[in-house]
């Protein structure tokens, strides 16, 4: 018997409101994170609560206290290691193993932070914007004394402002994207004239601070030096590919560079779903309808691991997934919602319609801003021969086109050919990026055929005793001894 | 591709695992025109994805002669295959921690010494002495020198150099969908009717999908799949110098020069020949780990990094198969050999030898003795 109905899978906005949406529709749910507390990269909880309120606490503060109300049984500070085929769960947690199995399963696992290679990425100090993010919201901690903010999409005003709010230096701003980029994001911002209005916030804010923000700007080189890291800045075209002009450097002790986000897709994968390659939704997706529901019976995938479109689409869709969830649910256990399924059943699909309308305005914002973050072709055909492609690994482009031009076509030969992606990041880095390279040089560009490294349990390295617990020799279950 | 493409050669191999590619490899050095027709990539099956381990403590007894001749062959690849797979010669290590493990060690010491392994016992400190890192708890060790691993992830990538060399011509992503007699010679048909490839000699080495590709000649051989786990912990200070296993044969662990330790000992996942390897059984993961941190309690500490799943096929009385197929003119079929990824390349040797009219230097493994009978077949259930 499952212990639960629902497993959900991330406690960001869309994790908890399909837990909450689930739950309030009387299903028995359980929601586990790795986090210690609920809200996700966007809404995430300071560790400590003497850190002062900054504008995304409110809505993260909301999300936790429903939380804290709802029936949910929550399981933070618990890492997945293992889903399997009948939805059992296996995690690590404080004390020890733990696994559990639902009748459905709802994948919020959100996304991987993208950094596409360049000469010095490597050195220390040079952080993703995502992990700038991290610990100014956490632990209110400033990235460094003065900071290079540089990638593209609008962490960029983002982490800037919150260095700026920190009492930070931010030496400059370089974006990939364009005026007109940013340009033809404004129909689209105006669905949703909050975000808009926090976003124009930021950017005062980075104004009064007198930081320059220099468009179609891209990073190609760090070194260190005495005096911090000097980046050098290159005008770029729109592919995001260095031209010829004016380059410039820039000295700080901290460069903030990130590249746009790829979905975590890597449980619905493990799960044999149906994926599909979208540049547009930052790479490889679970095939889903617009609630959610995967080619796979009882699993759904909600936020931005469904397709980037932001912290506030995230929500509506996880609210989604949640009463996909219910109904279908409702339908398979028939009374199991109460005996008056028919009123219930009718109350969820009203919701359902609302959450639809919420969310398609919300999507329409954040997939505008998804789009000044897709992957640009240029930008990854520039990364020279000798730069790292694989950090865990050290594996260069020079030996990534050399294992492609010696017939390696997908890449999970790539991976064996090279060991791009065996380390402890377990491909999560560099996969897109490589397949992009992979895809250019043997595809003609298209991703399909190039394909996605396998994803593999452990879903994050685990130590051996994390998964061991205690035992003892004689309880093994030694199978029966091979043939002699 | 919409047209039919339709290319001759002397020889048609149906499968790029080591088997099918060593007998390739062999027999286009001796002149013969070769196709290589996989389904997948070269060695995705079970060559490039099993535990790489070089050793006679865990082949069957009766392989022993072979699996010493295909341990020389992998410690001198420059020699045959002109690309490295990362052989490293290691001693080997069988580990009894029971008193019932102790009398198993022993007998099978015996049984695999009487085919010319050279496997000597060792005692608890002799053990330690060489290990130092093993478990204070063991009881004693099986010890031979002649032991090792690969890493076999770097197979694909080593036979595609190496028969592209050859001139061996490969055709990837093109899985075997039927094979006729035309006009004297097979005929091996891809998907979609897209690739004809037409060849006067046939080798079946298909794996565990021998079954199926034998059928489309009428050959009832049963083959079963099995479903084997493998985990790579990431990079570490040494915690091992030797080839670990368990008397009974369900461990087997190593380090690479890199610091990664790779545990396996065929602790079975879901999959099957159809759907490939599915999924991991956590418990069965626990369990092969548990084995494992027991061995070398400095392995607690380790991060496991990936497992996966590797396919072995498996003939009825677990005997490999290797030689003419009965009643087909120059058709041949080579694989089931336990622990394949050791003996493969000198199994593949020796069909080459066969094929080319030479007397093999050990005895092949006729496949006659594993075909259903038609009168069984015909029997009702």
């Amino acid at each position: 018997m499952p212990d639960f109905d629902v497993l959900v899978l991330g406690g960001g906005p869309a994790g908890v409101n399909a837990a909450l949406a689930a739950s309030a529709a009387g299903l028995k749910v359980a929601l586990f994170d790795e986090n210690p507390a609920a809200g996700g990269q966007v809404y995430r909880a300071p560790i400590s609560s003497a850190m002062p309120p900054t504008g995304d606490l409110l809505p993260g503060d909301a999300l936790r206290h429903e939380l804290d109300q709802s029936a949910v049984t929550t399981y933070f500070n618990h890492v997945v290691w293992a889903v399997t085929a009948d939805y059992r769960v296996d995690a690590a947690g404080p004390a020890g193993p733990v696994h559990c199995s639902g009748r459905a399963l709802i994948v919020a696992t959100g996304t991987t932070e993208r950094v596409v290679p360049f000469d010095g990425w490597t050195t220390p100090g040079v952080i993703g914007l995502a992990a700038a993010t991290i610990l100014l919201k956490s632990q209110g901690i400033l990235p460094g004394r003065s900071t290079l903010v540089a990638g593209c999409g609008p962490l960029l005003a983002a982490v800037a402002a919150k260095i700026i709010e920190g009492g930070g230096k931010v030496e400059a701003i370089a974006d990939i994207a364009g005026l007109g980029d940013w340009g033809r994001t404004m129909p689209a911002m105006v669905s949703r004239p909050d975000l808009m209005r926090e976003g124009f916030h930021w950017v005062r804010e980075i104004w009064s601070a007198g930081v320059p923000m220099l468009s179609r700007q891209t990073l190609v080189k760090v070194e260190q030096a005495h005096d911090g890291l000097h980046a050098t800045l290159a005008p770029c075209d729109a592919a995001g590919r260095p031209i010829a002009g004016k380059q410039r450097s820039v000295v700080a002790d901290c460069i903030a560079v990130g590249h746009g986000l790829t979905p975590s897709s890597e449980i619905t994968r493990l799960l044999r779903a149906e994926h599909r390659y979208s540049r547009q939704a930052g790479g490889w997706i679970a095939v889903a309808d617009q609630d959610g529901r995967t080619s796979r019976p009882r699993l759904y995938v909600a936020g931005d691991g469904a397709g980037i479109a932001g912290a506030a689409a995230a929500g509506h869709h996880g609210t989604l997934a949640g009463l996909a969830c219910a109904i279908d649910l409702g339908t398979h256990l028939g009374t199991h919602l109460g005996t008056d399924l028919g009123t219930d059943a009718a109350q969820l699909r009203s919701r359902v319609q609302a959450a639809r309308q919420a969310h398609a305005k919300a999507a329409r914002f954040g997939r505008s801003m998804a789009q000044l973050m897709a992957l640009r072709p240029g930008h990854t055909d520039s990364i020279e021969p000798q730069t790292i492609v694989c950090r865990c690994e050290d594996v260069t482009r020079a030996e990534i086109d050399a294992a492609c031009d010696a017939g390696a076509h997908d890449m999970n030969q790539l991976k064996a050919w090279t060991r791009c992606g065996m380390g402890p990041c377990q491909g999560r880095t560099c996969g897109d990026v490589a397949a992009e390279l992979l895809a250019a040089r043997v595809h003609g560009g298209l991703r399909e055929p190039a394909g996605c490294l396998s994803a593999r349990t452990p879903l994050r390295p685990m130590t051996v005793e994390a998964l061991t617990g205690n035992f003892s020799y004689d309880d093994i279950p030694i199978p029966m001894a091979a043939p002699l | 591709m919409n047209q039919a493409m339709t290319t001759a050669f002397d020889v048609a191999v149906i499968g790029g695992g080591v088997m099918g590619c060593t007998t390739a490899l062999f027999l286009a050095r001796a002149g013969m025109r070769v196709a290589v027709v996989e389904r997948d990539s070269l060695c995705r099956g079970a060559s490039g994805v099993n535990a790489g381990t070089l050793t006679l403590h865990m082949t069957r007894a009766a392989l022993v002669p072979y699996a010493i001749r295909a341990w020389d062959m992998w410690m001198n690849t420059d020699a045959w295959l002109g690309q490295s797979v990362l052989a490293t010669a290691a001693p080997g290590l069988s580990l009894a921690f029971t008193e019932h493990e102790k009398t198993l060690l022993q007998q099978r010491a015996a049984a695999r010494r009487g085919y010319g392994a050279q496997i000597d016992l060792l005692d608890r400190d002799a053990s330690l002495a060489l290990e130092p890192g093993l478990n204070p708890a063991v009881l004693q060790a099986a010890y031979c020198a002649t032991d090792g691993f690969a890493s076999a992830y770097l197979t694909g990538r080593a036979y595609h150099a190496a028969l592209r060399e050859a001139g061996v011509h490969i055709f990837e992503q093109t899985p075997a969908t039927r094979i006729d007699r035309v006009a004297g010679m097979y005929r091996v048909t891809g998907p979609a009717d897209a690739i004809h490839i037409d060849a006067t000699r046939l080798v079946m080495a298909g794996g565990v999908w021998l079954e199926p590709l034998l059928a489309m000649l009428d050959i009832d051989i049963p083959v079963k799949t099995l479903v084997n786990q493998l985990i790579v912990t990431e990079r570490m200070p040494p915690v091992m110098q030797s080839v670990l296993s368990i008397a009974n044969g369900l461990l087997s662990m190593k380090q690479f020069a890199n610091g990664s330790v790779l545990i396996g000992g065929g602790w079975q996942g879901v999959g099957d020949r159809v759907r490939g390897g599915v999924e991991t059984v956590p418990d069965n993961l626990i369990g092969n780990l548990r084995l494992a941190q027991h061995v070398i309690p400095a392995l607690a500490q380790a991060r496991v990094a990936r497992i996966w799943l590797g396919l072995e096929a498996e003939t009825a009385d677990a005997m490999p198969m290797i030689g003419a197929l009965p009643g087909l003119p120059d058709a041949w079929v080579i694989g089931c050999v336990h622990s394949g990824y050791t003996s493969g390349p000198y199994m593949g040797k020796l069909l080459a030898q066969a094929m080319l009219g030479e007397e093999p230097e050990l005895p092949l493994f006729d496949p006659a003795r594993l075909m259903v009978p038609v009168e069984a077949l015909a029997q009702p259930h």
